[in-house]
């Protein structure tokens, strides 16, 4: 038997010459090239993930605006193991950024763009924005309410392009408003056209990995000379360079298969990302939000100032996107060892810390109102007649809560109210009420005068005084 | 090929007086939501062919309408009734009654349509709601 099988593979690899195809992995690599390195491997693995499952559910799903909702649904709900395949899909994408944005800190910090591997590091600059863009266009595939007001936020965004954003809002639409042609494109860019170009530049970004070899993990003090390099880093190869496959890959076999348990642990125990209500536009409760790799984005764009918001949202991106293409070009020599690179190390942590804060603000927006508000209650308000409580069923009504907090109610838009009695007197707060400011609507003509006494009194209330009698009544009763 | 996905480009967008119903559908001083339908759609366009504007009925034959999307992003304003304003969940706009921006990042005004009362009905011109195109 073993001898059929032996005869067959010999044929086999004769013909179609499987071990020539496979010799580029037994390329010789350095041997201190050990876990740091192991983020490449681990984003194709996940870029493998989303063909396999995107394939698995482009089988149900129907790219029309009018019925892939329903397919989403059907695959959710209705399909055998639909929602785990969607669950993969998700957390395929998520490991996929993830880990890209590792492979790309790790290679920035270890000085690897540097000579001669600059084109390695900018077809994988490219492959960052294709997989952020298809990290968008995969969340609109949802098809679901987000997805249809993301799509819009998306055209409005383009439209601040100048001269040209018109025609590209336009262009993402299918037409003026979201409709039928506006789901097809989007199923074309993010099923065909980008994989397509993933492919093409996975293919050229590892034929670029086998040209230049994996780099050699930094020395301080061994600077990148372009003259000398090459041939210092074959002799390094010939002196301790050891055959990728298999001597040196079973690492990243290991995180790679990590990974995936991981991606089918999630999506087993966490399920899909909840599909909203459909895509209908006349429905006007709606809260969009994009997935979380893009959240610190929409953090962003809800906190930069108003004059330079327009230079944020297109300058920005387009400028962040040249300065990493042009990083090698600018610094393609030299030392490559972080603690010789100060900046290097202040950048990559600055980057990280300026994401993770945009996107934990994103995850709060505070700067959204809470139309989920409820009235305040006795124990907040500590009446339940007179103006003070008349204010307090005002401060509801009139939408004061939708943005402030008081006692932790509310929303967290303005300031909070809490304790607003300690710092402003009555003929402020009537002031502040009337006039508005600081970001603030003025209610001086939507209020009659007894309703703004109502609602002095109700803010004037609140003080820490009130607070403690508060506490030492209830500990009272409890008594 | 090049043409036919740049056609959205020169696709002219068909401006149409739409109706919104009859005047005493609409309680007078009441902001309300009314669903629209594209003039014309394409045919698998779903649920995606309707739209809604805010609609509003100042006196007996005075109605204001206005685009239901704020103005910095496009995102759904919602009218709070008991505030006499318009908010968005996305970035925090906020717009008074009128329309004028009250707080937060919106560059301009609501989006006003041209609304009047035909034939006993009320009708209001159905065009696309311009974005800002400057940075």
């Amino acid at each position: 038997m073993t001898r059929v099988l032996k005869t067959v593979w010999l044929w086999l690899d004769d013909r179609i010459g499987i071990s020539v195809l496979l010799k580029p992995a037994r390329h010789l690599a350095p041997q201190d090239a050990k876990w740091w390195y192991v983020f490449g491997s681990a984003t194709l693995t996940a870029f493998m993930v989303q063909v396999v499952t995107g394939v698995a559910l482009a089988f149900s799903y129907i790219p029309s605006s009018s019925q892939a909702y329903e397919t989403l649904v059907f695959i959710t709900n209705n399909a055998p193991f639909g929602s785990f395949l969607r669950a993969l899909h998700y957390f395929g994408a998520s490991a996929m950024v993830l880990m890209i944005g590792a492979h790309m800190a790790q290679t920035f910090l270890f000085g690897a763009y540097k000579f001669p591997r600059e084109m390695t590091w900018s077809t994988g600059i490219l492959l960052l924005a294709f997989t952020l863009v298809m990290g968008f266009t995969g969340q609109l595939l949802r098809w679901d309410q987000t997805a249809a007001w993301s799509v819009v936020v998306a055209s409005e965004q383009a439209g601040r392009i100048p001269l040209v954003g018109d025609w590209v809002a336009r262009f993402i639409l299918g037409g003026t408003t979201i409709g039928g042609a506006t789901l097809s494109r989007f199923f074309a860019i993010h099923v065909f056209l980008l994989p397509a170009m993933m492919f093409a530049f996975i293919g050229l970004h590892l034929w670029l990995v086998f040209r230049h070899g994996i780099s050699e993990p930094p020395v301080a003090g061994k600077p990148v000379n372009p003259e000398t390099y090459r041939a210092e880093y074959d002799e390094l190869l010939k002196k301790s360079g050891k055959p990728f496959w298999p001597d040196l890959a079973w690492r990243d076999v290991i995180v790679a298969t990590a990974m995936i348990v991981a991606i089918g642990l999630a999506a087993y125990f966490i399920g899909p990302p909840v599909l909203d209500k459909p895509p209908d536009p006349s429905v006007l409760q709606a809260d969009p939000r994009p997935d979380w790799y893009l959240l610190w984005y929409f953090a962003l764009l809800a906190l930069t100032p108003a004059r330079i918001e327009g230079y944020v949202m297109i300058l920005m991106p387009i400028l962040i996107g040249l300065l990493l293409f042009m990083i090698p070009v600018l610094n393609h020599k030299g030392e490559r060892s972080a603690t010789r690179r100060p900046w290097a190390i202040a950048v990559a942590l600055l980057s990280v810390i300026m994401i993770g804060s945009l996107w934990w603000e994103g995850q709060r927006s505070p700067w959204s109102p809470n139309f989920q508000a409820l009235p305040l209650s006795e124990s907040v308000v500590g009446t339940t007649t007179g103006p003070i409580f008349t204010g307090a069923r005002l401060f509801h009504d009139k939408g004061c809560l939708n943005c402030h907090l008081v006692q932790g109610f509310g929303g967290r838009r303005g300031p909070d109210l809490t304790y607003i009695g300690d710092k402003l007197s009555r003929d402020n707060l009537v002031l502040r009420i009337v006039n508005g400011g600081h970001n603030m609507p003025a209610y001086g003509s939507s209020l009659k005068p007894a309703e703004l006494d109502a609602l002095a009194a109700f803010l004037e209330a609140r003080k820490r005084s009130l607070d403690q009698e508060q506490h030492t009544a209830e500990n009272g009763t409890r008594r | 090929m090049i043409g036919f996905l740049f056609a959205p480009f020169f696709r002219k967008s068909p401006e149409e007086w739409v109706t919104l119903g009859k005047p005493n559908d609409f309680e007078i001083g009441k902001t309300v939501a009314v669903t629209v339908l594209d003039p014309s759609p394409l045919p698998w366009a779903g649920v995606t062919a309707k739209n809604a504007v805010w609609l509003r009925r100042v006196s007996e034959d005075n109605f204001i309408a206005f685009s239901a999307n704020c103005t910095h992003l496009g995102c759904p304003v919602r009218w709070l009734e008991g505030a006499k304003l318009f908010m968005c969940p996305c970035h925090g706009g906020v717009y008074y009654d009128d329309g004028a921006v009250a707080a937060g990042p919106p560059p301009r005004p609501l989006f006003q349509y041209d609304v009047r009362i035909e034939n006993g009905v009320v009708r209001m011109k159905s065009v696309v709601v311009p974005i800002s195109t400057t940075l």
